[in-house]
């Protein structure tokens, strides 16, 4: 193995590593303050990638069904609460976010054919389609159980896990995509070729990972975010309504896995199913960081597609279970040093 | 008394019921293979509603590319739906799941899959299952042929690190070796994986002239991208398994010059009129995009089609000697199709023995290569 191998290898890792690094983030931040094992987290990358690709094709994305169903039944279900409470003044801002705004997307979708439209333009829509999906599923699938344990969360993360692969292969069949890069500049670095598209990736991350930080640091929605992650019951006393908490965070979750689908849908191609192997790996990262810790989940998840990279140079045929292998002696080293905190009982 | 009565009617249903011929499918419709199971789905759908003045009912279910759900199905279909004669899987671990069932019922079983494992080496089991893929190996061939045409002496490989690779990394290098071909570099990846940078470093690193990939579908873009991408100049091989229009829209001008075997149903208009597999070959193509639209065929879908080929020359002569819905009819209905001479089909001429399950030769597969964004006949 030469220099220049070496360095492209490294640039592969780092350009895998990146996305795998803003899963990690969402995965704890969705941990931290809802308890929720977010397996569901991959699939937004997968919808992000494939919604702009549908529209790229001219095709209207099946996304906004799904859209469109989850507002209907869940201003049916808040609808039917606020009218049985009598309050009147709430229904309609429910219903046009719910209801209101879905449809007008679609009919928007069919009015304007989106590949006329320019490609930030396409990407602006294919994030409109698919963030709100987040807050959506919190609403029904998690906020009902908002208070049971560990386990039956995960149980239900799985199950919408599952849901959204079966609706994948129903909205975008069952063979894989690809997107145009959004810039078509290559340089060399050190003698390897460098495409623009992979420093897209990696400054695009780097980017979102600073706004995170400022977003937690320094607003007030992301104060309140990291105060529920801290104590649930304290910041509820505080004023912090836990369903709003779980919203956001699950909006920001869904917006950087529609955000780093997008990203790397112009690398590789991108199946329905494919989420969930990205996720995982992003998974892998925010282990090591424990669920807990950003900073440690991030270069984690940088390591992962290191490791990644240099064991399908050397290994090729046992290159996941390489990646895999990783998380025992992690788990191992965790459970030697840290102090088990029983959950807090309601 | 009334229960005798009722068990009357029932028999007499039951009569009328067993006179049409049941024909079960299970396709994998989902899951991974599903750009294989959805066109032989929907090819289920155009085949003839009655044989040889017979209705016949397709029972269609979908196995999700899991063999034991396929597994699950064939019971079904034989012990509800009484079915006669069963067609699938898509997929070779399913076929092999449904081949137990099959045997036990002494039901003849039609498989789509690729593997010649599906019907060798011929054993009791094998008597009773057929196949309407081409051999692994007999794509090969034709690839390794071409390469020595071209005068290629080092060749590298990258496929599926699953049977799928592992299948054809055997037959090609079996074949390979034969001819005095050289195996630089052998190389895999996972079909869902995001990027092969590592493995074409080091294929690239060997200095092949020529690189097959054993993938299958669009996954199988990925390392031609990636072979473009880091300027690697030799010939690119890919398999049968990529011969669908996804494969051209997502591969996109990376897969340009590509060569690969398909059966002749993939480039039917384009062989020459003397060619004995056109008419038969058109036949299916015009009436899939009739039915589903133009460019909308893929060479899976023929593999059902053949299936039907084939129940459509053996159900006249089995029903000759028995009545549907009987064990002598399921019977008779395997030797027909055992006996099967100078059928043409999709894919190919059928020629069957008791040794050979699939039955066909040389003509069952043309080189081709991709050109301006569409499949290209060799001459």
């Amino acid at each position: 193995m030469d220099l220049q191998i070496l360095l492209l290898l490294g640039q592969d890792g780092i350009t895998n590593g990146a996305i795998y690094a803003l899963l990690a983030l969402a995965l704890v931040l969705v941990f931290a303050v809802t308890r929720v094992i977010f397996i569901p987290q991959g699939e937004f990358v997968a919808y992000g990638a494939l919604t702009l690709a549908s529209l790229q094709a001219g095709k209207v994305p099946g996304t906004i069904w799904l859209l469109v169903g989850l507002g209907a039944t869940i201003a049916v279900l808040d609808g039917f609460q606020l009218l049985r409470e009598k309050r009147y003044a709430k229904l309609p801002p429910l219903l046009i976010f719910n209801v209101g705004l879905p449809l007008l997307a679609a009919a928007g979708l069919f009015a304007i054919p989106p590949t006329e439209l320019p490609l930030w333009l396409q990407v602006v829509i294919a994030m409109l389609l698919v963030v709100p999906l987040g807050p959506m599923i919190y609403r029904l699938a998690f906020q009902p159980l908002a208070n049971a344990s560990v386990l039956v969360l995960l149980i239900v993360s799985v199950a919408v896990h599952v849901a959204l692969i079966g609706l994948g292969l129903l909205f975008f069949g069952a063979e894989g995509s690809r997107t145009p890069p959004f810039t078509e500049i290559s340089f060399e670095l050190a003698g390897a070729p460098l495409q623009g598209q992979t420093v897209l990736v990696v400054v695009a991350s780097a980017a979102l990972i600073i706004g995170l930080y400022f977003f937690f640091e320094r607003t007030i929605y992301g104060k309140a975010l990291r105060a529920t992650a801290m104590n649930r019951t304290g910041a509820r006393l505080m004023g912090i309504p836990p369903a709003l908490a779980g919203k956001l965070c699950l909006t920001l979750a869904a917006a950087i896995g529609a955000f780093s689908g997008i990203l790397i849908a112009p690398i590789t191609t991108i199946y329905y199913d494919s989420g969930f192997l990205i996720g995982l790996k992003g998974f892998v990262g925010a282990i090591i960081g424990g669920l807990a810790s950003y900073p440690v989940a991030a270069l984690g998840a940088i390591l992962v597609g290191l490791l990644e990279s240099y064991s399908s140079f050397y290994a090729s045929a046992f290159k996941e279970v390489i990646v895999f292998t990783l998380i025992i002696p992690v788990l191992l080293w965790r459970s030697l040093t840290s102090k088990h905190v029983e959950e807090e009982e309601e | 008394m009334s229960k005798k009565l009722a068990l009357a009617v029932l028999a007499a249903f039951s009569a009328a019921a067993f006179a049409d011929i049941n024909v079960g499918v299970s396709v994998s419709a989902t899951g991974p293979a599903a750009s294989l199971g959805i066109p032989e789905k929907n090819t289920i759908a155009l085949l003839p509603a009655s044989i040889g003045g017979q209705k016949v009912n397709y029972i269609v279910l979908d196995d999700a590319t899991d063999p034991t759900a396929a597994a699950k199905n064939i019971k079904k279909l034989i012990s509800e739906n009484k079915v006669d004669v069963v067609i699938g899987s898509s997929t070779t671990p399913n076929s092999l799941a449904m081949m137990d069932v099959a045997v036990d019922n002494e039901t003849p079983m039609i498989s789509m899959a690729g593997s010649a494992i599906v019907v060798e080496p011929m054993d009791a089991k094998r008597h009773w299952v057929f196949k309407t893929a081409q051999n692994d190996a007999h794509m090969a061939t034709a690839i390794v042929q071409h390469m020595t045409d071209k005068g290629v002496q080092n060749v590298a490989f990258i496929g599926f690190a699953d049977a799928y690779g592992e299948g054809w990394y055997k037959e090609f290098a079996k074949i390979a070796e034969a001819r005095k071909l050289k195996i630089v570099a052998s190389e895999r990846y996972q079909r869902n994986d995001t990027s092969v940078t590592g493995q074409i470093l080091k294929i690239m690193a060997a200095k092949p002239d020529a690189i097959m990939v054993g993938g299958a579908g669009t996954p199988a873009v990925l390392p031609q991208k990636a072979l473009k991408e880091k300027g690697y100049k030799g010939l690119i091989y890919q398999t049968h398994g990529v011969a669908n229009n996804d494969f051209l829209r997502v591969g996109g001008k990376d897969v340009e010059g590509a060569f690969l075997p398909v059966g002749p149903m993939v480039i039917a208009n384009q062989l020459p009129n003397d060619n004995p597999v056109k008419k038969s070959a058109l036949e299916y193509v015009n009436k899939y995009e009739a039915a589903y639209g133009k460019g909308s065929v893929s060479s899976f879908g023929g593999h059902a089609w053949d299936a039907g080929v084939l129940l459509g020359s053996a159900i006249p002569v089995a029903l000759k000697k028995a009545k549907p819905g009987s064990v002598e009819f399921r019977r008779a209905l395997r030797d027909a199709i055992e006996g099967t001479k100078n059928l043409p089909a999709a894919h190919g001429i059928f020629n069957l023995t008791p040794n050979d399950h699939q039955g066909y030769d040389q003509r069952a597969r043309v080189m081709a290569t991709i050109e301006n964004n569409a499949w290209k006949l060799v001459k």
